[in-house]
């Protein structure tokens, strides 16, 4: 029966639509529906009979998607709702995200899980406040692909002129923005052209209808690289058997696969993959599935399972996007429960930066986040988040949170970014003197970055200017070009060298962890840079190997990492560092102290 | 070569599994509510689904009202016992629900004294915090914003105006003593997609969805079918023809429809050129004015 394979073989594709009644969005979607011949009679008799009743001559179609007794009396739309249809190829839900009352709650709840959003505009009004917040908010929520659908065009004569000028504006206020694909469509919903019917009123326009750029925009942007299952629950079955269930949030898994379940980070294999009670060999995102592990470990629902060579980031801090979605204001000092992937957590908002205010995008500073507002955050926990950043994956680096006593959902945020990384601009300023670099070197596992962060963090606390620049995040932009062999080695460090320079000229203490193996290099950074202090973070190879803080000395002895320092390249120890911090001898808050000493001592700070 | 993408209804059914699972694991006491009904069978195959190679990890609850088809009892009794699953059926056995006849089948008092205050009874009865629910948004205008997790005061009662927003698929299970949860895994199906699925998944179902040569009496502008509830008066003509049920309910305020379609695919080619919604055909949803449905709702009708 080819006829219904074809119906079950339609991809799923979430659409939110934004607008307000005023910008003819009821109209819109009905008329949709209406040119799809999706409504039944019964309710098109019924939109007839209140159609009469009103006195219109035509038939209303923005009844069709009128709600809940209370809109109706008032005569707007107050919450999210749902509506479905099918094309030939797609089957649409649409998220109908209403536009005055409660915007950004309502926004942020219907393109949380959209593939596409829609942003509906009166054509005889442009670009208002109201769309720039469903633009921004759209971009916000990682909307890969925004349609911008001018409505109302009969109502401007049809004018091109009119259309142009209202692109440019948006193109002009979403430069601001990070939005992938921004599509921008004309149209008159009463009186049906370029919906799902080209119209002949619009000739100059060569673009495709709306119905056409849902049924045919290639959407997924599904990540199939980063496996993560986050644990639902464990399931029973047989005498003893075990199996996990849960939801592959992100990344494709195989039977036999060897696998690492987190936070214990206890390994083992996929023993085998079921999928709605069937076996299978491999599954992938967003399949719900049950795993059987090759050895008998402790896993509970909030654990994850992934690949012990691609890991989610872990952390009990994390700085967040965050909405407040209730009367009740989101405080800075208050605690909530937080619940991300399948773990629900206690979590404090330990600071608020900013307030964004979504008109301007300026940011306001605030203690509190009332109904609606955005602001950037710090949450603290006694649990460890295991996560991606949002933009990363939605799945991963979205969260809601939960009233304690209430228990009614008051807020919902995206992670960007572990806790510890403080955003500068935010810090009042508060110039030392005289910048300087202070340059870690030293065997991979040492202690460089520990160290470094801790320093940083007791400046950021005296409000001294400081960053950091650390080898791993500068290969992945600086210098993300380059490769591993000698000559990149050094153009790597004379680039860093480089940006150090300007930062301290800046009056910024850099703080730049780099083995930075040869004397020679160092001796180059040195003569670049007017402040250098080179900070010897010193640890015998045995220590460092048993740390193994990033796994590569395992696999440096397995020959998977080519010229290793330490292993199969030399370390050349400095001859006379400014200051000498044995890691293996000393605690780290000795090493800290050692630091800042020497940085008081030479009026640094 | 591997494949990595997914029919929507595959997709929908990844998705609600994921929902009753999540159920599964955060609340306490879990009930599915069973209607017997096309929908209902479709929840009941996810749940099978869901804890494959376990079993169902929560009971099933039927809501009795007396006058339900008999074909209906037969196939809830057979069905339950042939999965072994666990069945509680719960009747309101007070004065006033009692004396209730099949022709008030179709009022608001029947609809409480016989659905509502038994199921809401049901649920304190056994202390369930949780009930699966087989409703869909497409179905009716007001549930077009019902949540996935709804969440219900210690009363039961639903107020459109205090219901949880929902982000992502992040749902919140978090709720106080005495308050509930109705978890409606087929949110995002639509009744085509019920159909397809029966097809896909070889679902049981009652025989009455099947085109049958049946007798019935037109009455409050629906097709009734005769039977122990339903008697022809006077005044009422008896037309004999080939009759199914879109939707299953009580036999004297479900009302049948002419159709030939005696084969499921036969149904989904009727569905698909279907010309009206298919809760018309429902005496409840046509009370005085078009917010009926809501406030059944409100009450804890669900």
């Amino acid at each position: 029966m080819d006829n219904f394979d074809y119906q079950k073989n339609r991809e799923l594709l979430r659409l939110a639509t934004a607008g307000s009644v005023d910008d003819g969005k009821s109209t819109l979607i009905g008329r949709l529906f209406y040119d799809c011949n999706a409504i039944y009679e019964d309710q098109l008799l019924g939109m007839k009979k209140v159609s009469k009743k009103k006195g219109f001559k035509e038939i209303d179609l923005s009844l069709l998607t009128d709600g809940l007794a209370a809109e109706r009396e008032q005569g707007i739309t107050i919450d999210v709702a749902y509506r479905y249809f099918n094309t030939s190829k797609r089957r649409i839900i649409i998220a109908d995200v209403p536009g005055h009352e409660q915007y950004t709650r309502n926004m942020i709840t219907g393109a949380s899980e959209a593939d596409v959003v829609l942003i509906l505009v009166d054509a005889s009004i442009g670009l208002t406040n109201q769309s720039k917040r469903h633009l921004f908010l759209a971009s916000l929520l990682g909307a890969s692909h925004i349609i911008v659908v001018i409505n109302k065009m009969d109502a401007v004569n049809y004018s091109q002129k009119v259309f142009e000028k209202i692109k440019n504006d948006f193109i002009n206020y979403a430069t601001k923005l990070n939005i992938k694909d921004l599509e921008f469509i004309p149209v008159s919903a009463l009186k049906g052209d370029m919906v799902v019917n080209r119209g002949e009123n619009m000739p100059w326009y060569g673009g495709d209808t709306v119905l056409y750029y849902l049924e045919n925009t290639p959407f997924t942007d599904r990540n199939l690289i980063n496996f993560r299952l986050p644990v639902q629950m464990v399931i029973k079955f047989g005498e003893r058997l075990r199996g996990y269930a849960g939801k592959i949030e992100s990344g494709v898994i195989k039977e036999g696969e060897e696998i690492m379940v987190l936070p214990s980070e206890k390994k083992t294999k996929i023993k085998s993959i079921i999928v709605s009670g069937h076996k299978v060999k491999y599954a992938f995102s967003p399949q719900s599935i049950i795993v059987r592990l090759t050895d008998e470990i402790d896993v509970s629902r909030g654990d994850m399972i992934v690949r012990g060579n691609n890991r989610p980031e872990i952390s009990s801090e994390l700085e967040v996007m965050l909405c407040c979605l209730t009367n009740e204001p989101l405080r800075q000092g208050k605690s909530y429960l937080i619940k991300q992937t399948t773990k629900t957590s206690r979590v404090a908002i330990n600071s608020i930066n900013y307030r964004l205010n979504i008109n301007t995008l300026h940011r306001e500073r605030v203690d509190r986040l009332e109904l609606n507002e955005i602001g950037r955050a710090f949450l603290k926990s006694n649990d460890q988040f295991l996560f991606d950043v949002f933009i990363k994956n939605r799945n991963m680096g979205s969260f809601i949170l939960i009233d304690e006593i209430t228990k009614n959902t008051v807020g919902a945020g995206i992670i960007l970014n572990k806790g510890q990384k403080k955003a500068k601009n935010e810090k009042k300023k508060n110039f030392t003197k005289r910048g300087a670099v202070l340059w870690f070197t030293g065997l991979s596992g040492s202690g460089k970055s520990t160290i470094a962060d801790e320093v940083r963090e007791k400046l950021e606390k005296r409000n001294i200017d400081c960053e950091r620049l650390d080898g791993d995040i500068v290969r992945q932009s600086l210098t993300k070009d380059l490769g591993f062999s000698r000559q990149d080695r050094d153009s790597n460090i004379s680039r860093v060298s480089y940006v150090a320079n300007l930062l301290s000229k800046h009056g910024v203490l850099v703080l730049a962890t780099f083995i930075s193996p040869y004397r020679k290099q160092r001796e180059m950074v040195r003569k670049q840079v007017s402040d250098f202090i080179e900070i010897f973070v010193d640890a015998p190879l045995e220590v460092c190997q048993r740390r193994d803080t990033k796994g590569l000395y395992k696999k440096a002895g397995q020959n998977e990492v080519k010229d290793f320092t330490g292993i199969t390249d030399p370390y050349e120890e400095p001859k006379k560092p400014d200051i000498h911090l044995r890691t293996d001898k000393i605690p780290l808050d000795e090493c800290v102290n050692k630091i800042l000493a020497y940085l008081e001592n030479k009026k640094l700070i | 070569m591997e494949k990595y993408n997914l029919g929507y209804l595959e997709q929908l059914e990844a998705e609600s599994i994921y929902i009753i699972r999540e159920t599964a694991a955060e609340f306490k006491n879990p009930v599915m509510l069973y209607s017997i009904g096309k929908d209902s069978s479709v929840l009941l195959r996810l749940a099978q689904k869901a804890f494959s190679p376990g079993k169902i990890p929560f009971p099933l609850l039927h809501i009795d009202t007396g006058y339900k088809f008999r074909e209906m009892i037969q196939f809830r009794d057979y069905y339950t016992k042939k999965i072994g699953v666990k069945l509680i059926v719960h009747k309101n056995k007070e004065e006033k629900a009692r004396m209730m006849r099949p022709d008030q089948a179709h009022t608001d008092e029947y609809i409480y004294y016989k659905k509502t205050k038994p199921l809401l009874e049901a649920i304190k009865k056994y202390k369930f915090d949780a009930a699966f629910g087989g409703a869909r948004r497409e179905e009716e205008k007001s549930r077009a914003k019902e949540r996935i997790f709804s969440f219900r005061d210690a009363n039961g009662v639903w107020n459109p105006k205090n219901q949880r927003p929902e982000l992502w698929h992040l749902y919140n299970t978090k709720i106080n003593e005495g308050e509930t949860v109705r978890v409606f895994p087929l949110s995002d199906w639509t009744e085509l997609d019920i159909w397809l699925y029966i097809k896909k998944e070889k679902i049981e179902i009652v025989p009455l969805y099947f085109a049958q040569k049946t007798k019935v009496i037109k009455r409050h502008s629906v097709y009734l079918r005769l039977d122990e509830f339903v008697q022809p008066q006077e005044s009422e003509e008896v037309i004999e023809g080939m009759f199914r049920y879109r939707t299953l309910g009580c036999s004297p305020s479900t009302g049948a429809i002419v159709s030939r379609a005696v084969t499921i695919e036969e149904i989904i080619m009727e569905v698909m050129e279907a010309k009206n919604s298919e809760r018309e055909n429902r005496a409840i949803d046509h009370g005085s004015d078009s917010n009926s449905m809501e406030e059944k709702k409100r009450e804890g009708y669900f």
